[in-house]
């Protein structure tokens, strides 16, 4: 049986820089980190030292609060750096990878009732890799989720499709969602693009969907089947988590390799590849970035949600993009405000390049001053929920709480946001505004 | 564009803090990305952003009015010929009559306005911003040619002071800036605002333009309306009959900007294909005012003689259409959520005729409705953002039971 979900509202952006579809190239890196800003909801602790031999799958943190919760190392080696930033800030914990370790012996877990479920996600850090609304964090380990929502695709622009990823691993996928229906009485809802190579998956309910970007988020699958309510807690993830918990659970040993698309106008060759999770970014571009004498935008993730890193940054969670654009900052426009190019992008039919529909390279330029929120209804066509975007977001910047829960904060996650943030005439920065708004109301109402 | 750049960046030091001018910072911010797009790039969230901004919107809007902008000048021209007696239109010679006849209004209503957009952009330490763009040309299109410059400079600034700035600026006012400072012109200044004398130039301006005699009567067909018998033919200022062509064509007298009807709808079809005013409202406006008028036809007394009007009148004369398209639309004082807007758009078509056809103190309302729904949509929007709400308690509710 399966649900179908036709979505009007979002946009496809069309960006150069596709990746070249294909068999993925191998690339082995010599550093992989964790990033604990990846993990919202966390307050990092570390378990290792700076020196410490690690293997794949031991924690290299924990949560202070609740030290079950762990993440875990995605390679064998020696703890290479411990950084910190402002106020002793915990910014990202490197490993060094050892190409001679071999694998850990490992052995199925313990997986008969929901607890041994519970325990086996929570020590091999799978646990860390799911998302639970309300607040969009990782889950919290006492509550008991109604349903599980798992998204099949990645909707955002230039991303890999995650059908490859998951190709021909039928059983890992089924073994997945027998897990986790374990974990939750209701149940485990996954989310495949229609026409996607995508199999009914055993145990779970099927949601065909279409409709353009977001439609790939877990959220707007979530808004759509089942919204979450005050005082429920759902979870999310994506099908290359879930396929991972599958062979966890198969072998006991934790997957440490990821598909990457490297994409962005600023690539030479775009392309797919596979690397370690976490991988260090520089190898992985080496050679492909254009020398065209413009500044560059690495961007851990999509255009959208990604991550802005350093050129000696890292792949950032869910490790499966990096985009590089031009930075823009080098740009002096006469009268962009005025510009007829086709090469301009915008869901306004003022500008050419709307009919035109070609592959556009944008930059990371604002494009214009901020202002308070003038036009109305933008928010709105990007959104494909049952939410007032306009009224909430108002209710996170006068912090009223009461207000925020009754307009639904509780269903939604920044990255929801982020289309109506592209859109926005008035530039403001939506999903920073939106993830301070569930901040401060986790903080208020724990 | 390169030799610009750099002399902009030369001088750019003597703006920031410390520097010799640093009390005009905000005029050069607003020189500098009104000359160059700005290159700040995100630093949070999305790494890429649409091109359109609220510059280019606000030039939408005002290229929108261009149409109406022409025709003004060009009817101010032919208002002041026929007033003087002449029967040959020289079609340039009217043109730049009008254009002179407007050009100093325009320039006092944006000295004014921008002048204080400047300076509180400038004292809270904010960029300059553009709302101010539109409201200054909507200003003089949306009174009689004959105001005098000081009123204009006067309402201009209290509503953009009292009206927008006090609230925060642009994006936070209630009420419309352009149509507050006419409804402070018509009811501070009655007498300059309405009337037989004010919608006809009656001077000649730089050598163009002849004597005008005291003869002519330069009532407005919706004046002529409300003081004359009930049913009887519109007149242009010379005593000749005006057919509902010369109504929709605009060659009568009235406000500057808003006679024709038809440049207003080349303005809507503008705004409607580059998305900018919300069709949800024009549509709902045009048919509030369908609705109305024909109630108003259909019960049509002598006390009330605007209510033999047909609907097409009622769409041509006066400000109605200008309203629709340019006032009501204005996204900051309208409603915000779609629903709202049918509502919004509806009650300003219904309540304009309303005060049009039943009020015989105001031969106009289409002013005055604007100016109530704008107090009212946020209301609108609460009752719709409500049911959002209740929709969603209604949802928990089911699953508590």
């Amino acid at each position: 049986m399966s649900l179908n979900l036709s979505l009007n509202k979002g946009l496809d952006l069309c960006l150069q820089g596709a990746a070249k579809q294909g068999e993925p190239r191998l690339v082995t890196v010599d550093l992989v980190a964790i990033v604990p800003d990846d993990f919202p909801g966390i307050t990092p602790k570390l378990a290792v030292a700076e020196g410490d031999k690690v293997v794949a799958g031991q924690p290299l943190l924990t949560d202070k609060w609740h030290p079950e919760i762990k993440i875990a190392s995605p390679a064998s080696g020696t703890v290479k750096e411990i950084l910190r930033g402002a106020r002793r800030k915990l910014e990202r914990v490197v490993v060094e990878v050892d190409p001679y370790a071999g694998k850990p012996v490992a052995k199925a877990p313990a997986q008969a009732t929901a607890a041994d479920v519970k325990a086996a996600l929570l020590a091999s850090g799978l646990w860390a890799m799911l998302r639970q609304r309300p607040y969009d964090v990782v889950p919290d380990v006492e509550a008991r989720p109604r349903d599980i929502f798992v998204t099949g695709f990645d909707s955002a622009p230039l991303a890999p499709d995650l059908a490859q990823a998951v190709n021909g691993k039928e059983k890992e996928l089924a073994k997945g969602v027998e897990a986790l229906q374990k974990l939750t009485d209701g149940k485990v809802y996954i989310s495949r693009r229609d026409g996607q190579a995508l199999k009914d998956i055993p145990g779970a309910e099927m949601v065909d969907v279409k409709g353009p970007h977001p439609s790939g988020n877990v959220g707007v699958l979530m808004a759509n089947v089942k919204p979450v309510n005050k005082g429920e807690t759902v979870w999310g993830l994506d099908i290359v988590t879930l396929e991972r918990i599958g062979e966890y659970m198969l072998t006991g040993a934790v997957p440490t390799h990821t598909l990457v698309a490297l994409t962005g106008s600023e690539l030479s060759d775009p392309q797919l590849i596979t690397t370690l999770i976490g991988a260090d970014v520089a190898p992985l571009l080496q050679g492909l970035v254009k020398d065209d004498g413009r500044h560059h935008r690495i961007i851990a993730g999509n255009v959208l949600t990604g991550v802005k890193i350093p050129e000696d940054g890292y792949l950032r969670f869910p490790y499966r993009q990096v985009t590089v654009i031009p930075e823009g900052d080098d740009v002096a426009e006469f009268m962009g405000w005025a510009s007829l190019s086709p090469k301009a992008q915008s869901v306004s039919r003022s500008f050419l390049g709307h009919f035109l529909k070609r592959p556009a390279a944008p930059d990371a330029r604002i494009m214009g001053g901020r202002r308070a929120m003038i036009m109305s209804g933008e928010y709105d066509k990007m959104i494909p929920m049952d939410i007032m975007a306009e009224y909430l977001i108002k209710a996170i910047l006068a912090k009223d709480i009461e207000r925020m829960e009754a307009l639904g904060i509780y269903e939604v996650a920044p990255e929801d946001f982020a289309m109506a943030e592209y859109v926005d005439t008035s530039k403001l920065p939506l999903q920073q505004i939106v993830r301070d708004g569930l901040n401060y109301l986790k903080k208020e109402l724990s | 564009m390169k030799a610009l750049r750099k002399y902009l960046d030369r001088v750019k030091p003597n703006f920031e803090p410390g520097g010799r001018l640093h009390a005009l910072r905000s005029v050069y911010d607003g020189f500098e990305t009104f000359l160059f797009t700005p290159n700040t790039t995100s630093s949070s969230g999305v790494h890429i952003h649409d091109r359109m901004d609220s510059k280019r919107t606000m030039i939408i809007v005002v290229m929108a009015l261009m149409p109406c902008l022409l025709f003004g000048m060009y009817n101010a021209g032919y208002q002041h010929w026929l007033a003087s007696g002449s029967t040959s239109f020289p079609f340039w010679e009217l043109l730049l009559y009008g254009f002179l006849a407007v050009l100093p209004r325009i320039i006092v209503s944006y000295v004014v306005g921008l002048g204080i957009e400047f300076i509180v952009a400038q004292w809270r330490n904010e960029e300059i911003q553009e709302g101010f763009l539109v409201t200054g040309i909507l200003i003089p299109m949306i009174c009689p040619i004959e105001t005098p410059l000081w009123m204009i400079a006067v309402a201009t600034a209290f509503s953009v002071i009292f009206v927008k700035e006090v609230f925060g600026g642009t994006g936070y006012n209630i009420f419309n800036v352009a149509l507050v400072t006419r409804a402070f012109l018509f009811f501070a200044y009655p007498a300059s605002m309405s009337g037989d004398k004010v919608f006809v130039p009656t001077e000649p301006i730089c050598g163009l333009g002849g004597t005008v005699a005291d003869t002519f009567t330069g009532a407005t067909p919706l004046g002529q309306v409300a003081t004359g018998e009930p049913g009887a033919q519109l007149v242009d200022i010379v005593g000749q009959h005006l057919s509902d062509w010369h109504c929709f064509l605009g060659l009568i007298p009235g406000s500057f900007g808003e006679t024709s009807t038809l440049c207003i709808f080349i303005g809507a079809a503008i705004l409607m294909l580059a998305g900018i005013a919300s069709w949800r409202i024009i549509l709902s406006v045009f048919a509030g005012g369908a609705i109305m008028s024909l109630i108003a036809h259909a019960c049509a007394t002598p006390t009330y003689p605007a209510s033999y009007l047909t609907i097409w009148q009622q769409f041509c004369l006066g400000g109605f259409a200008f309203a629709a398209v340019f006032m009501a639309t204005d996204p900051v004082t309208a409603c915000r959520t779609n629903v709202g807007k049918y509502i919004y758009g509806f009650l300003i078509g219904v309540i304009a005729i309303l005060i049009r056809v039943y009020n015989n103190g105001y031969p106009e309302g289409a002013m005055l409705a604007v100016l109530l729904m704008n107090a009212f949509a946020p209301l609108i929007d609460w009752c719709v953002v409500q049911s959002n709400i209740n929709r969603r308690a209604a949802r928990l509710k089911a699953t508590k039971q």
